[in-house]
Protein backbone atom coordinates (compact mmCIF):
# COMPACT_ATOMS: atom_id res chain seq x y z
CA UNK A 1 0.00 0.00 0.00
CA UNK A 2 1.57 3.21 -1.11
CA UNK A 3 1.30 6.03 1.16
CA UNK A 4 0.80 8.71 -1.71
CA UNK A 5 -2.59 6.85 -2.62
CA UNK A 6 -4.12 6.95 1.70
CA UNK A 7 -2.53 10.91 1.31
CA UNK A 8 -4.57 11.71 -1.82
CA UNK A 9 -7.72 10.28 -0.45
CA UNK A 10 -7.27 12.54 2.66
CA UNK A 11 -6.77 15.36 0.85
CA UNK A 12 -9.67 15.02 -1.11
CA UNK A 13 -11.74 13.98 1.49
CA UNK A 14 -10.52 17.61 3.21
CA UNK A 15 -10.92 19.42 0.25
CA UNK A 16 -14.68 18.23 0.11
CA UNK A 17 -15.05 19.00 3.44
CA UNK A 18 -14.28 22.66 3.38
CA UNK A 19 -15.62 22.82 0.06
CA UNK A 20 -19.15 21.63 2.14
CA UNK A 21 -18.36 24.82 3.99
CA UNK A 22 -18.08 22.28 7.00
CA UNK A 23 -15.49 24.43 9.09
CA UNK A 24 -18.00 27.32 7.88
CA UNK A 25 -20.48 25.59 10.28
CA UNK A 26 -18.90 25.20 12.70
CA UNK A 27 -17.21 28.52 12.77
CA UNK A 28 -20.83 29.81 13.18
CA UNK A 29 -21.47 27.13 15.34
CA UNK A 30 -19.01 28.35 18.00
CA UNK A 31 -19.42 32.10 17.37
CA UNK A 32 -23.50 31.74 18.29
CA UNK A 33 -22.35 29.54 21.07
CA UNK A 34 -20.02 32.00 22.35
CA UNK A 35 -22.83 34.92 22.08
CA UNK A 36 -25.27 32.49 23.86
CA UNK A 37 -22.67 31.78 26.80
CA UNK A 38 -22.41 35.86 26.67
CA UNK A 39 -26.09 35.84 27.21
CA UNK A 40 -25.72 33.13 30.11
CA UNK A 41 -23.30 35.25 31.81
CA UNK A 42 -24.87 38.40 31.73
CA UNK A 43 -28.06 36.21 34.05
CA UNK A 44 -25.40 34.54 36.40
CA UNK A 45 -25.48 36.64 40.39
CA UNK A 46 -22.52 35.05 41.03
CA UNK A 47 -19.35 32.92 39.29
CA UNK A 48 -20.35 34.03 35.40
CA UNK A 49 -17.43 33.28 34.68
CA UNK A 50 -17.72 30.29 35.89
CA UNK A 51 -20.65 29.92 34.29
CA UNK A 52 -19.80 30.86 30.86
CA UNK A 53 -16.77 28.63 30.33
CA UNK A 54 -18.79 25.25 31.58
CA UNK A 55 -21.73 26.23 29.74
CA UNK A 56 -19.48 27.14 26.48
CA UNK A 57 -17.31 23.92 26.58
CA UNK A 58 -20.25 21.99 27.27
CA UNK A 59 -22.11 23.00 24.22
CA UNK A 60 -19.13 23.17 22.18
CA UNK A 61 -18.38 19.61 22.72
CA UNK A 62 -21.67 18.72 22.04
CA UNK A 63 -22.15 21.01 18.85
CA UNK A 64 -18.53 19.49 17.70
CA UNK A 65 -19.49 15.62 18.41
CA UNK A 66 -22.70 16.71 16.17
CA UNK A 67 -21.27 18.18 13.13
CA UNK A 68 -17.94 15.49 12.69
CA UNK A 69 -20.81 12.53 13.12
CA UNK A 70 -23.26 13.69 10.90
CA UNK A 71 -20.62 14.86 8.19
CA UNK A 72 -18.38 11.56 8.04
CA UNK A 73 -21.98 9.44 7.97
CA UNK A 74 -24.01 11.43 5.06
CA UNK A 75 -20.39 11.98 3.05
CA UNK A 76 -20.01 7.92 3.45
CA UNK A 77 -23.58 7.04 2.70
CA UNK A 78 -23.45 9.33 -0.38
CA UNK A 79 -20.38 7.65 -1.40
CA UNK A 80 -21.98 4.17 -1.21
CA UNK A 81 -25.38 5.12 -2.86
CA UNK A 82 -23.44 6.97 -5.64
CA UNK A 83 -21.48 3.99 -6.12
CA UNK A 84 -18.37 6.60 -5.56
CA UNK A 85 -16.75 3.75 -3.47
CA UNK A 86 -16.89 1.17 -6.24
CA UNK A 87 -15.67 3.44 -8.65
CA UNK A 88 -12.85 3.91 -6.26
CA UNK A 89 -11.71 0.36 -5.53
CA UNK A 90 -11.65 -0.36 -9.44
CA UNK A 91 -9.43 1.67 -9.65
CA UNK A 92 -5.73 0.56 -8.63
CA UNK A 93 -6.53 1.55 -4.70
CA UNK A 94 -6.64 -1.28 -2.08
CA UNK A 95 -9.57 -1.39 0.08
CA UNK A 96 -7.57 -0.32 3.26
CA UNK A 97 -5.88 2.77 1.10
CA UNK A 98 -9.26 3.91 0.30
CA UNK A 99 -10.59 3.63 4.23
CA UNK A 100 -7.32 4.56 5.68
CA UNK A 101 -7.03 7.76 3.43
CA UNK A 102 -10.92 8.90 4.64
CA UNK A 103 -10.25 8.18 8.28
CA UNK A 104 -7.05 10.28 7.82
CA UNK A 105 -9.28 12.79 6.10
CA UNK A 106 -11.43 12.91 8.83
CA UNK A 107 -9.27 13.45 11.42
CA UNK A 108 -7.52 16.17 9.71
CA UNK A 109 -11.11 17.79 9.30
CA UNK A 110 -11.79 16.78 13.17
CA UNK A 111 -8.48 18.31 14.58
CA UNK A 112 -9.54 21.58 12.37
CA UNK A 113 -12.99 21.42 14.17
CA UNK A 114 -11.32 20.73 17.61
CA UNK A 115 -8.93 23.94 17.05
CA UNK A 116 -11.93 26.26 16.13
CA UNK A 117 -13.50 24.83 19.13
CA UNK A 118 -10.66 25.67 21.35
CA UNK A 119 -10.23 29.62 20.54
CA UNK A 120 -13.13 30.93 22.37
CA UNK A 121 -12.16 28.33 25.39
CA UNK A 122 -8.76 29.57 25.20
CA UNK A 123 -10.04 33.19 25.66
CA UNK A 124 -12.28 32.30 29.25
CA UNK A 125 -9.98 29.29 30.54
CA UNK A 126 -5.80 29.15 31.31
CA UNK A 127 -3.96 28.38 28.36
CA UNK A 128 -2.64 25.02 29.79
CA UNK A 129 -6.33 23.75 30.34
CA UNK A 130 -7.72 24.91 27.49
CA UNK A 131 -4.93 23.34 25.45
CA UNK A 132 -5.29 19.84 27.29
CA UNK A 133 -9.17 20.47 26.47
CA UNK A 134 -8.77 21.18 22.84
CA UNK A 135 -6.76 17.79 22.82
CA UNK A 136 -8.58 15.46 24.32
CA UNK A 137 -12.01 16.95 22.13
CA UNK A 138 -8.90 15.95 18.82
CA UNK A 139 -9.24 12.52 20.22
CA UNK A 140 -12.96 12.58 21.60
CA UNK A 141 -13.79 13.59 17.63
CA UNK A 142 -11.18 10.70 16.57
CA UNK A 143 -13.01 8.01 17.87
CA UNK A 144 -16.43 9.64 16.85
CA UNK A 145 -14.97 9.59 13.23
CA UNK A 146 -13.73 5.80 13.16
CA UNK A 147 -16.92 5.07 15.14
CA UNK A 148 -19.19 6.60 12.31
CA UNK A 149 -16.83 5.20 9.46
CA UNK A 150 -17.45 1.42 11.08
CA UNK A 151 -21.26 2.08 11.68
CA UNK A 152 -21.49 3.43 7.97
CA UNK A 153 -19.58 0.16 6.49
CA UNK A 154 -21.51 -1.75 8.43
CA UNK A 155 -24.97 -0.65 7.92
CA UNK A 156 -24.54 1.59 4.96
CA UNK A 157 -27.70 3.34 6.24
CA UNK A 158 -27.55 6.77 7.30
CA UNK A 159 -30.65 6.35 9.93
CA UNK A 160 -29.22 2.90 11.20
CA UNK A 161 -25.79 3.97 11.94
CA UNK A 162 -26.69 7.67 12.97
CA UNK A 163 -28.55 6.07 15.30
CA UNK A 164 -26.04 3.87 16.48
CA UNK A 165 -23.57 6.51 16.61
CA UNK A 166 -25.76 8.78 19.11
CA UNK A 167 -26.67 5.38 21.50
CA UNK A 168 -22.87 4.61 21.29
CA UNK A 169 -21.76 8.36 22.32
CA UNK A 170 -24.53 8.50 25.29
CA UNK A 171 -23.66 5.09 26.72
CA UNK A 172 -20.15 5.98 26.79
CA UNK A 173 -20.73 9.47 28.96
CA UNK A 174 -23.14 7.46 31.24
CA UNK A 175 -21.47 4.06 31.50
CA UNK A 176 -19.84 5.23 34.97
CA UNK A 177 -22.72 6.51 36.58
CA UNK A 178 -24.48 3.41 34.49
CA UNK A 179 -21.83 0.71 36.54
CA UNK A 180 -22.08 2.95 40.02
CA UNK A 181 -25.90 2.63 39.95
CA UNK A 182 -26.26 -1.10 38.80
CA UNK A 183 -23.98 -1.92 41.83
CA UNK A 184 -25.31 1.16 44.32
CA UNK A 185 -26.59 -0.25 47.77
CA UNK A 186 -29.52 1.82 47.32
CA UNK A 187 -31.22 -0.47 45.13
CA UNK A 188 -29.47 -3.82 46.39
CA UNK A 189 -31.61 -6.54 46.81
CA UNK A 190 -29.32 -8.95 46.26
CA UNK A 191 -31.26 -10.69 44.10
CA UNK A 192 -30.16 -12.47 40.67
CA UNK A 193 -31.43 -9.22 38.56
CA UNK A 194 -29.81 -7.02 40.36
CA UNK A 195 -26.35 -9.06 39.64
CA UNK A 196 -27.27 -9.81 35.90
CA UNK A 197 -27.91 -6.09 35.89
CA UNK A 198 -24.34 -5.02 37.62
CA UNK A 199 -22.96 -7.38 34.79
CA UNK A 200 -24.36 -6.26 31.85
CA UNK A 201 -23.29 -2.98 33.16
CA UNK A 202 -19.64 -4.58 33.01
CA UNK A 203 -19.67 -5.95 30.10
CA UNK A 204 -20.78 -2.61 28.38
CA UNK A 205 -17.77 -0.79 30.05
CA UNK A 206 -15.27 -3.16 28.91
CA UNK A 207 -16.69 -2.71 25.40
CA UNK A 208 -16.77 0.73 25.51
CA UNK A 209 -14.38 3.89 26.00
CA UNK A 210 -14.85 6.37 29.00
CA UNK A 211 -15.97 9.25 27.24
CA UNK A 212 -17.29 10.51 30.64
CA UNK A 213 -12.81 10.68 31.31
CA UNK A 214 -12.37 13.00 28.02
CA UNK A 215 -12.21 16.81 27.50
CA UNK A 216 -13.94 17.62 31.09
CA UNK A 217 -15.33 20.91 31.86
CA UNK A 218 -13.61 20.47 35.47
CA UNK A 219 -10.21 21.20 33.87
CA UNK A 220 -11.23 24.44 32.66
CA UNK A 221 -13.34 25.82 35.98
CA UNK A 222 -11.29 23.79 38.81
CA UNK A 223 -8.14 21.97 37.32
CA UNK A 224 -6.44 20.09 37.97
CA UNK A 225 -5.46 18.47 34.79
CA UNK A 226 -5.60 14.76 34.59
CA UNK A 227 -5.78 11.71 32.78
CA UNK A 228 -4.48 12.82 29.37
CA UNK A 229 -2.09 9.67 29.20
CA UNK A 230 -5.20 6.96 30.25
CA UNK A 231 -7.10 8.97 27.36
CA UNK A 232 -4.26 9.34 24.70
CA UNK A 233 -3.41 5.46 25.38
CA UNK A 234 -7.65 4.47 25.20
CA UNK A 235 -7.81 6.41 22.19
CA UNK A 236 -5.29 4.73 19.88
CA UNK A 237 -6.31 1.64 20.83
CA UNK A 238 -9.94 2.01 20.34
CA UNK A 239 -9.86 3.81 16.58
CA UNK A 240 -7.71 0.78 15.87
CA UNK A 241 -10.14 -1.62 17.09
CA UNK A 242 -12.64 0.92 15.23
CA UNK A 243 -10.56 0.86 12.15
CA UNK A 244 -9.57 -2.72 11.63
CA UNK A 245 -13.26 -3.81 12.08
CA UNK A 246 -14.41 -1.40 9.64
CA UNK A 247 -11.90 -2.80 7.30
CA UNK A 248 -12.94 -6.16 8.04
CA UNK A 249 -16.29 -5.68 6.96
CA UNK A 250 -15.30 -3.97 3.75
CA UNK A 251 -12.95 -6.99 2.70
CA UNK A 252 -16.12 -8.63 3.15
CA UNK A 253 -18.61 -6.58 1.32
CA UNK A 254 -18.67 -7.95 -2.34
CA UNK A 255 -19.95 -5.11 -4.33
CA UNK B 1 -25.48 -7.18 -1.41
CA UNK B 2 -23.82 -11.09 -1.03
CA UNK B 3 -20.89 -11.28 1.46
CA UNK B 4 -17.47 -12.29 0.48
CA UNK B 5 -16.28 -15.35 2.54
CA UNK B 6 -13.85 -14.83 5.63
CA UNK B 7 -10.65 -16.06 3.45
CA UNK B 8 -11.08 -13.15 1.72
CA UNK B 9 -9.98 -10.92 4.92
CA UNK B 10 -6.24 -10.89 4.89
CA UNK B 11 -4.80 -13.09 7.89
CA UNK B 12 -2.65 -9.86 9.07
CA UNK B 13 -6.00 -7.58 9.19
CA UNK B 14 -7.47 -10.50 11.60
CA UNK B 15 -4.24 -10.51 13.70
CA UNK B 16 -5.10 -6.60 13.97
CA UNK B 17 -8.44 -7.09 14.58
CA UNK B 18 -7.28 -9.82 17.58
CA UNK B 19 -4.49 -7.96 19.24
CA UNK B 20 -6.56 -4.22 19.41
CA UNK B 21 -9.48 -6.36 20.69
CA UNK B 22 -7.37 -7.75 23.14
CA UNK B 23 -5.16 -4.25 23.76
CA UNK B 24 -9.16 -2.72 24.56
CA UNK B 25 -9.98 -5.91 27.04
CA UNK B 26 -6.15 -5.34 29.09
CA UNK B 27 -6.63 -1.62 29.19
CA UNK B 28 -10.20 -2.06 30.42
CA UNK B 29 -8.88 -4.73 33.05
CA UNK B 30 -6.24 -2.31 34.14
CA UNK B 31 -8.62 0.57 34.57
CA UNK B 32 -9.25 1.61 38.45
CA UNK B 33 -13.14 0.60 39.11
CA UNK B 34 -15.27 3.94 39.28
CA UNK B 35 -16.12 4.97 43.24
CA UNK B 36 -18.76 6.95 43.79
CA UNK B 37 -18.06 10.45 44.62
CA UNK B 38 -20.93 13.05 46.32
CA UNK B 39 -20.80 16.80 44.40
CA UNK B 40 -22.02 19.54 46.37
CA UNK B 41 -25.18 20.72 45.69
CA UNK B 42 -24.89 23.81 43.20
CA UNK B 43 -26.28 26.84 43.50
CA UNK B 44 -30.38 27.12 42.40
CA UNK B 45 -30.67 29.36 39.21
CA UNK B 46 -31.35 33.38 39.66
CA UNK B 47 -34.64 34.12 39.18
CA UNK B 48 -34.55 35.49 36.15
CA UNK B 49 -32.58 32.21 34.34
CA UNK B 50 -35.55 30.49 35.90
CA UNK B 51 -37.51 32.50 34.09
CA UNK B 52 -35.56 32.22 30.89
CA UNK B 53 -35.46 28.30 31.07
CA UNK B 54 -39.76 28.02 31.98
CA UNK B 55 -39.80 29.24 28.42
CA UNK B 56 -43.57 30.70 29.44
CA UNK B 57 -44.58 27.34 31.43
CA UNK B 58 -42.88 27.79 34.95
CA UNK B 59 -45.02 25.13 36.72
CA UNK B 60 -43.41 22.44 34.77
CA UNK B 61 -40.11 24.11 35.43
CA UNK B 62 -40.75 24.27 38.75
CA UNK B 63 -41.70 20.72 38.80
CA UNK B 64 -38.67 19.69 37.35
CA UNK B 65 -36.37 21.50 39.38
CA UNK B 66 -38.51 19.87 42.53
CA UNK B 67 -37.72 16.42 40.79
CA UNK B 68 -33.88 16.93 40.35
CA UNK B 69 -33.56 18.56 44.16
CA UNK B 70 -35.40 15.60 45.27
CA UNK B 71 -33.43 13.31 43.43
CA UNK B 72 -29.85 15.27 44.43
CA UNK B 73 -29.21 13.15 48.12
CA UNK B 74 -29.24 9.57 45.67
CA UNK B 75 -26.49 10.19 43.42
CA UNK B 76 -25.53 7.59 41.13
CA UNK B 77 -23.93 4.81 43.55
CA UNK B 78 -24.05 7.16 46.80
CA UNK B 79 -26.54 8.32 49.16
CA UNK B 80 -25.56 11.79 50.63
CA UNK B 81 -27.09 12.62 54.14
CA UNK B 82 -28.93 15.16 54.44
CA UNK B 83 -26.81 16.38 57.08
CA UNK B 84 -24.36 17.01 54.35
CA UNK B 85 -26.50 19.64 52.16
CA UNK B 86 -26.08 22.54 52.25
CA UNK B 87 -28.92 24.15 53.72
CA UNK B 88 -28.37 27.47 52.48
CA UNK B 89 -28.45 26.25 49.12
CA UNK B 90 -31.31 24.02 49.81
CA UNK B 91 -33.21 27.19 50.98
CA UNK B 92 -32.48 28.45 47.73
CA UNK B 93 -33.78 26.05 45.72
CA UNK B 94 -36.84 25.65 47.47
CA UNK B 95 -37.59 29.21 47.15
CA UNK B 96 -36.96 29.58 43.09
CA UNK B 97 -39.59 26.59 43.13
CA UNK B 98 -42.07 28.64 45.00
CA UNK B 99 -41.23 31.58 43.24
CA UNK B 100 -41.79 29.50 40.25
CA UNK B 101 -45.43 28.20 41.39
CA UNK B 102 -46.25 29.92 44.27
CA UNK B 103 -49.64 27.81 44.91
CA UNK B 104 -47.86 24.61 45.16
CA UNK B 105 -47.37 22.83 48.29
CA UNK B 106 -44.66 20.72 47.37
CA UNK B 107 -41.40 22.66 48.29
CA UNK B 108 -43.21 23.41 51.80
CA UNK B 109 -44.12 19.51 52.48
CA UNK B 110 -40.37 19.09 51.33
CA UNK B 111 -38.78 21.64 53.34
CA UNK B 112 -41.02 20.82 56.61
CA UNK B 113 -41.88 16.66 56.68
CA UNK B 114 -37.93 15.86 54.38
CA UNK B 115 -35.25 18.26 55.02
CA UNK B 116 -36.23 19.00 58.76
CA UNK B 117 -36.16 15.27 59.79
CA UNK B 118 -31.90 16.20 59.62
CA UNK B 119 -30.61 15.51 62.69
CA UNK B 120 -28.97 18.56 63.10
CA UNK B 121 -30.72 20.72 65.10
CA UNK B 122 -28.90 23.63 63.35
CA UNK B 123 -30.24 22.61 60.27
CA UNK B 124 -33.77 21.64 61.38
CA UNK B 125 -34.05 25.62 62.55
CA UNK B 126 -33.02 26.71 59.54
CA UNK B 127 -35.43 24.59 56.96
CA UNK B 128 -38.40 25.61 59.95
CA UNK B 129 -37.29 29.33 60.07
CA UNK B 130 -37.49 29.35 56.19
CA UNK B 131 -40.93 27.20 56.13
CA UNK B 132 -42.45 29.71 58.65
CA UNK B 133 -41.56 33.19 56.40
CA UNK B 134 -43.08 31.24 53.58
CA UNK B 135 -46.02 30.52 55.52
CA UNK B 136 -45.85 34.32 56.07
CA UNK B 137 -46.46 34.66 52.60
CA UNK B 138 -49.71 33.29 52.32
CA UNK B 139 -50.75 32.17 55.57
CA UNK B 140 -54.19 31.10 53.86
CA UNK B 141 -52.58 28.43 51.80
CA UNK B 142 -49.38 27.06 53.79
CA UNK B 143 -51.06 27.36 57.24
CA UNK B 144 -50.26 23.85 57.59
CA UNK B 145 -46.62 23.94 57.06
CA UNK B 146 -46.56 26.51 60.27
CA UNK B 147 -48.39 24.05 62.69
CA UNK B 148 -45.81 21.11 61.33
CA UNK B 149 -43.25 23.51 62.24
CA UNK B 150 -44.63 24.64 65.67
CA UNK B 151 -44.45 20.47 66.22
CA UNK B 152 -41.34 20.25 65.17
CA UNK B 153 -40.64 23.05 67.25
CA UNK B 154 -42.12 21.41 70.27
CA UNK B 155 -41.42 17.86 70.63
CA UNK B 156 -38.25 17.42 68.21
CA UNK B 157 -36.51 20.44 68.99
CA UNK B 158 -37.85 21.02 72.65
CA UNK B 159 -37.71 24.67 71.97
CA UNK B 160 -41.27 25.89 73.29
CA UNK B 161 -40.67 29.79 72.66
CA UNK B 162 -39.76 28.99 69.16
CA UNK B 163 -42.80 26.86 69.20
CA UNK B 164 -45.09 29.52 70.43
CA UNK B 165 -43.64 32.19 68.14
CA UNK B 166 -44.68 29.82 65.42
CA UNK B 167 -48.01 29.00 66.79
CA UNK B 168 -48.88 32.33 67.44
CA UNK B 169 -47.80 33.48 64.15
CA UNK B 170 -50.30 30.66 62.85
CA UNK B 171 -52.96 32.40 64.81
CA UNK B 172 -52.39 35.60 63.87
CA UNK B 173 -52.00 35.40 60.45
CA UNK B 174 -54.41 32.28 59.67
CA UNK B 175 -57.48 33.43 60.25
CA UNK B 176 -59.48 32.07 57.04
CA UNK B 177 -62.34 29.60 57.05
CA UNK B 178 -60.70 27.32 55.58
CA UNK B 179 -58.00 26.89 58.73
CA UNK B 180 -59.23 24.73 61.64
CA UNK B 181 -59.61 26.08 64.88
CA UNK B 182 -56.79 23.38 66.31
CA UNK B 183 -54.63 25.35 64.27
CA UNK B 184 -55.66 28.93 65.51
CA UNK B 185 -55.61 27.57 69.20
CA UNK B 186 -52.77 25.93 68.94
CA UNK B 187 -50.52 28.88 70.59
CA UNK B 188 -52.95 28.23 73.82
CA UNK B 189 -51.76 25.05 74.42
CA UNK B 190 -47.94 25.66 73.73
CA UNK B 191 -48.74 28.50 76.47
CA UNK B 192 -49.97 25.82 79.41
CA UNK B 193 -46.52 23.39 78.38
CA UNK B 194 -44.91 26.33 78.82
CA UNK B 195 -46.19 27.10 82.36
CA UNK B 196 -47.98 29.95 81.20
CA UNK B 197 -51.32 28.69 82.67
CA UNK B 198 -52.32 32.12 83.51
CA UNK B 199 -52.27 33.25 80.39
CA UNK B 200 -53.13 30.05 78.35
CA UNK B 201 -56.52 30.44 80.87
CA UNK B 202 -56.92 34.23 79.51
CA UNK B 203 -56.56 33.52 75.75
CA UNK B 204 -59.06 30.37 76.33
CA UNK B 205 -61.67 32.36 78.12
CA UNK B 206 -61.80 35.01 75.52
CA UNK B 207 -61.91 32.67 72.63
CA UNK B 208 -64.84 30.76 74.23
CA UNK B 209 -66.56 34.50 75.17
CA UNK B 210 -65.57 35.46 71.55
CA UNK B 211 -68.26 33.35 70.56
CA UNK B 212 -66.52 32.25 67.22
CA UNK B 213 -66.74 28.84 67.95
CA UNK B 214 -69.72 27.13 67.18
CA UNK B 215 -69.58 23.69 67.56
CA UNK B 216 -70.93 22.13 70.87
CA UNK B 217 -68.49 19.15 70.86
CA UNK B 218 -65.63 21.70 70.46
CA UNK B 219 -67.17 24.09 73.13
CA UNK B 220 -67.70 21.27 75.23
CA UNK B 221 -63.71 20.10 74.91
CA UNK B 222 -62.45 23.71 75.32
CA UNK B 223 -64.53 24.37 78.04
CA UNK B 224 -62.90 20.94 79.75
CA UNK B 225 -59.50 22.18 78.92
CA UNK B 226 -60.43 25.58 81.05
CA UNK B 227 -61.63 23.78 84.17
CA UNK B 228 -58.78 21.78 83.77
CA UNK B 229 -56.58 25.00 83.33
CA UNK B 230 -58.14 26.92 86.39
CA UNK B 231 -57.81 23.50 88.71
CA UNK B 232 -54.09 23.54 87.62
CA UNK B 233 -53.62 27.12 88.80
CA UNK B 234 -55.19 26.39 91.92
CA UNK B 235 -52.61 23.21 92.61
CA UNK B 236 -49.51 24.18 90.73
CA UNK B 237 -47.51 21.68 92.20
CA UNK B 238 -49.54 19.26 90.75
CA UNK B 239 -48.33 18.14 86.83
CA UNK B 240 -51.11 19.55 84.26
CA UNK B 241 -52.68 17.04 82.19
CA UNK B 242 -53.47 18.63 79.50
CA UNK B 243 -50.72 18.42 77.35
CA UNK B 244 -51.26 18.48 73.59
CA UNK B 245 -50.00 15.17 72.64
Amino acid sequence: MKLARVGAIARYTMLEAWRNRLLALVLTATLLLLLASVFARELAVTESSRLQTALLASSLRLACVFFVGLYILNGLTREFNDKVIELMLSLDLPRPAYLLGKFAGFALVATAIAAIATVPIALLAPAPAALAWGFSLALELFIVAALSVFCITTFTQLLGAAAFVAAFYLLGRTITAIQLMSTSSLVASGGAGQQAGAWLADAMAFALPRLDTFTQTAWLVDGPISGIGGILLQTAIYVGLLLAASMFDLYRKNF
Amino acid sequence: MRERPLTAVPMPLLWLLAATFCAQLALKGFEVRPTARAADLPQAPSATTARLLAAGDPIALAQLLLLYLQAFDTQPGISIPYKDLDYGRLQDWLARVLDLDPRGQYPMLLASQVYAQVPDPVRQRMILEWTYQRFLEDPGRRWRWAAHAAIMAKHKLQDLPLALRYAEGLSRSATGPSVPDWAKQMHIFVLEDMGEVETAKILLGGLLASGSITDAHEVHFLTERLNALERAAENSSKPSETRLR
